[in-house]
């Protein structure tokens, strides 16, 4: 028991926080754009999984590390395209074209890693992002090597929190997003374009999911392989609905989900007698009582599911 | 140019789509597979010849085919009902668990023990999606995120118990739990085959799903509840019973499954029993246009995609993950394809 609360004390275990949370934060920002505009993304586990597998083959290639990121986002971006086309203009099931999405994805990630990569006994790797110590700030005692010692995606996720909630909540553009997904119509009395909105949001956000998953590749790990994103994904969809979508409550969301990550990892190897799987278990369970704890308040965006066809009530 | 409902869809539209879907599909995917320097259509011949070339090929595809009917019927009854069940592969698990463990040491004679462990395997996938449908109807928390987290539990779960409790010790290689008692064993359709009379139970069952939801008011209230849920509830159906009992019958299809697969196929269950049967089945559902008996037909078009796709794979090297491509790719178009179905163009 007492080791339990020793590795609360380790300041190790509070750096790998911000560092767990990163792709949730890119993913949860990534779906909270497309459903503020009404739109549902459940292709975000495939873009991810795509943006994982683009982002690594660009520098394995030989690209630099944030020229990767680059590429991830745009193939995320036009995997977002797709699910847009297939929802917003043609108003199909974004339930059944988001899980479409998810599949084709993922199935396209590995069909072209299987192609481009000649793969051995073990996977290939690249040279990941390493972190990156703020001068200054980095010397703190023990905020220091938590907050100011990471590796930039760290730093742009954090960054995108404030630029997100700024442009939803400050800017006519954010306006403009927040109004689709309430309600349409009144968008359209304004003189504004709800389609186009709604497929710039899922564009957009699709291509924050896959900068999320490129981390996944070039941060946290130095390689590619097939179920690596693992439901981080659906787990962003349900910390969207945690954090009422709003990008503060999001990067809270997202961080006390990557604390009681870590801690369960650490857990793992302090406590014996414990099938890992339980601990392995922990996060999902958690996601799932979140989403109970927070159905009957949540602020849905009025609109989120309905399809907008000009002129249809 | 607009889009306009058909007040009513021609039967040929009905057949069609699914069709060119599949087409378009394949198609799309030739582009790949060119990209691999393989000529698509060799490449496509050489899928026919491995999934249907042979009577061991047959076989082979059928068997696989036999899980996608019954995952595919748990989308497609879920689904009419607008209840998102994307928990078919959790469902597999606990079925094929429940199964092993019971099936393991039950002391009946097979004719009786058989139907028993099917219900077992039923119960078991009905129990795990009642719980997100409770979930819904009690606190209106999305069943999508809930039976997807699900799946990730139940795999952990399936894990735990066959390196734990229910660790075969004689099994080599990867772990494996208890198998079930060689009485329970589904007799072969075809001797020196894989392919059991678990298929015969499929297509009953798909059957026997046409039956409910065509020809019982239960099935008229599901349906209702999917086509449009507040005036079914104006018409004095209730919604809660209606959904939880779509609940309950969509898990036990998608249990059932996983009861099958173990009793006619690999007797222990491993976690890496099942190549995404649940997944597949919402695009077999779909493909199907929800229709229990096109459930059957796409079933077997995916589980030739997927045995074929291998056979293709050995004899040209194109990677095998062009089958997971071309399945998910199906699912796109057939989605649009089913909006022309139910909508015209307008000029």
């Amino acid at each position: 028991m007492t080791e339990a609360i020793d590795l609360l004390l380790n300041t190790s275990l509070w750096a790998s926080v911000l560092r767990i949370a990163t792709p949730l934060i890119f993913g949860v920002l990534g779906a909270l754009l497309c459903e503020r505009s009404g739109v549902l993304n459940l292709g975000i586990e495939g873009i991810m999984t795509m943006g994982a597998m683009t982002g690594w083959l660009a520098v394995y290639m030989g690209a630099p590390l944030l020229v990767g990121l680059l590429i991830a986002a745009c193939c995320g971006a036009l995997m977002g395209l797709l699910h847009a086309a297939l929802t917003v203009p043609l108003g199909l099931s974004q339930h059944v074209s988001g899980l479409g999405i998810t599949l084709f994805a993922s199935a396209l990630a590995y069909y072209l890693y299987r192609l481009l990569v000649e793969v051995g006994d073990l996977p290939p790797t690249i040279e990941p992002f390493q972190p990156l110590n703020i001068p200054g700030l980095s010397d703190i005692p023990i905020l220091g090597p938590i907050l100011f010692s990471q590796a930039v995606p760290t730093y742009l996720a954090l960054a995108a929190v404030a630029v997100m909630a700024y442009i939803l909540s400050r800017t006519p553009l954010g306006l403009a997003i927040r109004m689709t997904g309430e309600n349409p119509h009144a968008v359209e009395a304004q003189g504004l374009n709800p389609i186009r909105i709604r497929i710039g949001a899922v564009v957009a956000g699709s291509a924050l999911m896959a900068v999320g998953g490129a981390f996944l590749t070039t941060t946290a790990f130095n390689s590619f392989f097939p179920g690596m994103v693992q439901g981080r994904g659906w787990i962003c969809i349900a910390l969207v609905v945690f954090a009422s979508w709003r990008p503060g409550k999001a990067l809270i969301g997202a961080l006390l989900f990557a604390f009681f990550d870590a801690y369960q990892l650490r857990l793992q190897t302090a406590i014996d007698g414990v099938p890992y799987q339980l601990f392995l278990m922990a996060p999902y369970v958690l996601s799932i009582v979140a989403l109970v704890l927070v159905a009957r308040r949540a602020e849905v965006p009025a609109a989120l599911m309905t399809p907008y066809r000009r002129g249809e009530r | 140019m607009r889009l306009e409902r058909r007040s009513h869809v021609p039967l040929y539209l009905v057949i069609l789509a699914p069709l060119a879907a599949v087409v378009s599909a394949l198609i799309l995917a030739a582009g790949l597979i060119a990209a691999a320097g393989v000529n698509p259509l060799m490449a496509y011949g050489e899928m026919l010849a491995g999934a249907l070339g042979s009577k061991l090929a047959v076989a082979e595809m059928l068997t696989r085919a036999t899980p996608l009917i019954f995952t595919g019927l748990a989308a497609a009854v879920a689904f009419q009902a607008r209840l998102w069940n994307i928990g078919g592969e959790g469902q597999f698990f606990v079925g094929a668990l429940m199964t092993a463990w019971i099936g393991h040491s039950l002391g009946l004679p097979g004719w009786i023990g058989i139907p028993v462990l099917m219900l077992a395997g039923m119960a078991a996938g009905a129990a795990l999606l009642a719980g997100p449908a409770y979930l819904r109807l009690r606190f209106g928390v999305d069943e999508v995120v809930t039976t997807l987290l699900l799946n990730f539990i139940v795999i952990l779960f399936v894990g735990l118990m066959v390196e734990g409790p229910m660790r075969d010790p004689l099994a080599f290689g990867w772990p494996s739990s208890v198998p079930v008692d060689g009485d329970f064993r589904l007799p072969d359709l075809i001797p020196r085959t894989r392919l059991h009379i678990g298929l015969i139970f499929a297509v009953v069952a798909a059957g026997a799903v046409w039956l409910v939801l065509a020809r019982t008011v239960f099935g008229a209230e599901t349906r209702a509840a999917g086509l449009n849920a507040s005036a079914a509830a104006f018409a004095g159906i209730s919604l809660p019973r209606t959904i939880m009992g779509v609940a309950l019958l969509s898990g036990a299809l998608a249990g059932l499954a996983g009861s099958v697969e173990v009793m006619g196929v690999t007797a222990g269950v491993t976690t890496t029993m099942s190549p995404g049967f649940g997944y597949a089945g919402i695009v077999v559902a779909m493909l199907a246009a929800l229709h229990p008996a096109g459930v059957v037909a796409a079933a077997v078009f995916v589980a030739t995609v997927f045995v074929g796709a291998d056979a293709m794979s050995r004899a040209t090297g194109v990677p095998s993950f062009i089958a997971d491509v071309i399945v998910a790719l199906c699912l796109l178009t057939m989605i649009v394809a089913l909006m022309f179905t139910t909508y015209r163009v307008r000029r």
